[in-house]
């Protein structure tokens, strides 16, 4: 084990596709998230980014980040532009009139992938396009600043969804999306995170040695929009991986298999506490939200085959 | 000069025939009436093999769009096809297209807007789209439908162009008639249509940026030079009708006339409604009236020039708007057409009527109508809309 925190950073590429000098928060996990898959993406890509933070950050005209070729269109149809790319290269390879073969990625965060562009994902994966699709899920609308999606936790106040006299915050619980991408049968699907950054890295080259569509779901720590220091970013990830509020694992070709796990989760509270989105609920809430957690992870469980 | 003989096709067939021999490389598209013909067509060459292309069933026209936006900033050559509903849900995709300066061909086989639902056609989903930044070009019948769809392609790819091009055919009235019509030949188009080269793909080997976003001292610019370049394909297009001509023998125009010669009163129509209109005008013709026809076929860019040249002689200029502009000026062709000529020092009084809406037919008679109410109204001002063909 020793040998292997020696030895794998330096296996990881130097290169950077997605350059520094970006206009991310400090601390942005996703930022951190996103340089990870792209140095292992690698050069051979082409990217459709929805709107969105890393969007953002990474395209204020007339400066750029990518190192890669990139495209931003609109919120919601980063997967159908993809497709088009996906095609295009495709059948320009089968008439002869190009040699190239990119992989092409898309990527988004929680509101274009849970929300707005679920449509178009879910087209695109029943279509059957070879591509990558990256999840940055970092629990809400945060370049808005912080209004509440289907994948912010319950409990969670945000702009949205505010703790109030009446209100804990967010009264739903969050939309189980890898489930609905392993619903799709695709051939991979894989939650990471970058508190687990070699993790993260394997799971993005199998997502592109996969044929066919393929999903990684990468939970963001947000230090702006889940109210925690910025250099907390890292230890957000890994408590919430440590927990169970976000197992990970990885499906390849419907069967299940946990990537990390426990013995003994840790109780939900240490991942909670550090969080200003969830200071305001009450300790019978915090036991719901871990009797929730405990109950998700059996279920979890039992769909890993022995 | 074109050898193939005359065939019996429907508009939509038609279209799909110029899309096959332009050997387009990608299909993004979603059913819609009335537009389907056009993509079942393409889909079955696809299956037969007559086609080699992509044919991506997308779960939208959202996504048809913005499929379409991602093949042709890879370089493949992209048609895609959609009517009324389906135009509406592509909207903000649409500037995306023209921002981007992407290529894309697109069929429109134009239908109204609900509520309430009408299949049928008429032009609310173009006007709805007017200022999305593509050329758009209105056909008149199934030889038109074919041809512009090969000008088309030819205008968006051209370098000094690259803008989407829509070639709008009014639903059912073109979309769905068998008319006789002349094809090319496959050798014909490859010499009309050179293959399509993106000058900046995007290509691993050279990697772009596309579709930045800009802070409010840029924006200004970034449209500012969409506009310009959109204004300045005009030259372009009149030079691709022109190499049209010689390769087929059919000249089109930005602005196109129909017995104009010494009119005092010229009708105005876009899209199909022209040839009945023609027959209004032979009618008056014969009666001894000096009425002519005039048709815009570029709606995008505008012909400014061509139109005011076209009507500096007559005193009466009558237009007919197939959509309607609720509680606002008598429709929105009749609006520009106004505005277009407001700075002439010798201008006609213009008289607007909405009607055809919905799939409501026209009759030359009604045309007749037109002419003669039109002349009453125009020279009263005529600033309420006032609907032609309709009960109450």
């Amino acid at each position: 084990m020793e040998n292997f925190a020696v030895f794998v950073p330096r296996l990881v590429p130097q290169k950077d596709y997605f350059a520094p000098g970006h206009r991310a928060c400090i601390g942005c996990g996703e930022a951190l998230a996103l340089r990870l898959v792209a140095k292992a993406l690698g050069r051979d890509v082409i990217i459709s980014n929805a709107t969105g933070c890393m969007e953002i950050v990474s395209s204020p005209y007339p400066t750029t980040s990518w190192r890669v070729p990139w495209i931003h269109t609109l919120f919601e149809n980063a997967s159908a532009v993809a497709s088009g790319i996906e095609a295009a290269v495709k059948i320009m390879n089968e008439k002869g009139t190009s040699k190239k073969t990119p992989k092409v990625v898309a990527m988004g965060g929680d509101g274009a992938t849970f929300d707005i562009g679920l449509q178009s994902l879910s087209g695109a994966w029943e279509r059957g396009h070879d591509f990558v699709y990256v999840c940055f899920d970092n629990e809400a609308y945060m370049n808005t600043g912080i209004q509440r999606s289907s994948g912010t936790p319950f409990g969670a106040a945000t702009t949205t969804s505010p703790a109030g006299k009446v209100s804990i915050g967010q009264s739903t619980w969050k939309k189980n999306m890898p489930a609905i991408a392993v619903a799709h049968d695709i051939p991979y699907v894989a939650t990471a995170c970058p508190s687990y950054p070699f993790d993260l890295m394997e799971k993005v080259n199998k997502a592109v040695a996969t044929k066919g569509p393929s999903y990684v779901h990468v939970l963001s720590p947000c230090p702006t929009g889940w109210r925690h220091a910025g250099d907390l970013s890292v230890k957000m990830g890994r408590l919430a991986v440590e927990t169970g509020v976000f197992p990970l694992f990885e499906v390849v070709n419907g069967k299940y298999k946990l990537t990390m796990d426990f013995p003994q989760l840790r109780p939900v509270k240490d991942y909670l506490t550090p969080q200003g989105r969830f200071r305001h609920l009450p300790k019978d809430e915090v036991e719901r939200i871990q009797k929730g957690v405990i109950r998700e992870y059996e279920k979890l469980k039992k769909k890993v085959e022995p | 000069m074109n050898k193939t003989a005359m065939t019996g096709m429907e508009g939509s067939l038609a279209m799909a025939e110029a899309v096959r021999l332009a050997n387009v490389d990608v299909v993004a598209a979603y059913p819609i009436t009335p537009q389907t013909h056009i993509v079942e067509r393409l889909a079955e060459m696809v299956a037969n093999g007559e086609l080699t292309a992509a044919y991506i069933p997308v779960e939208s026209e959202h996504s048809a769009m913005s499929a379409c936006l991602g093949s042709s900033a890879t370089g493949a050559r992209t048609f895609t096809a959609t009517a009324g509903q389906g135009l509406e849900l592509m909207h903000e995709v649409l500037y995306v297209a023209s921002g981007l300066r992407l290529p894309i061909v697109m069929g429109v086989a134009n239908r109204a807007l609900s509520c309430p639902l009408s299949v049928w056609g008429d032009h609310s989903d173009v006007m709805a789209v007017r200022d999305t930044g593509w050329i758009q070009i209105f056909a008149e019948n199934g030889q038109q439908a074919f041809d512009l769809t090969l000008c088309a392609f030819r205008i968006a790819e051209d370098p000094k162009v690259l803008f989407p091009v829509m070639i709008h055919i009014d639903g059912f009235h073109l979309s769905h008639v068998v008319e006789p019509l002349y094809l090319l030949n496959q050798e014909q188009v490859r010499g009309f249509l050179p293959p399509f080269v993106h000058p900046f793909p995007l290509d691993p080997d050279n990697p772009v940026t596309m579709g930045a976003f800009t802070v409010p001292i840029l924006y200004s610019e970034a449209r500012k030079s969409m506009e310009t370049a959109l204004r300045s394909t005009r030259p372009l297009i009149n030079y691709v009708f022109d190499e049209f001509a010689k390769l087929s023998g059919r000249q089109y125009k930005p602005v196109e006339h129909y017995r104009t010669e010494d009119a005092d009163t010229l009708l105005l129509t876009m899209g199909s409604f022209s040839e009945i209109a023609m027959e209004a005008v032979d009618h008056l013709r014969d009666r001894g009236d000096k009425v002519g026809l005039i048709r815009l076929r570029l709606w995008r860019p505008f012909p400014f020039d061509e139109l005011r040249r076209a009507s500096e002689n007559c005193q009466t200029l009558v237009v007919l708007d197939r959509c309607v502009s609720p509680a606002g000026p008598p429709g929105p062709v009749c609006s520009e057409v106004k505005a277009a000529l407001y700075a002439q020092k010798k201008r006609p009084n213009v008289a607007g009527f909405v009607g055809g809406l919905g799939g409501r037919d026209l009759t030359p008679g009604e045309f007749v109508q037109m002419v003669e109410r039109g002349k009453v109204i125009a020279a009263q001002g005529g600033e309420e809309i006032e609907f032609i063909g309709v009960r109450g």
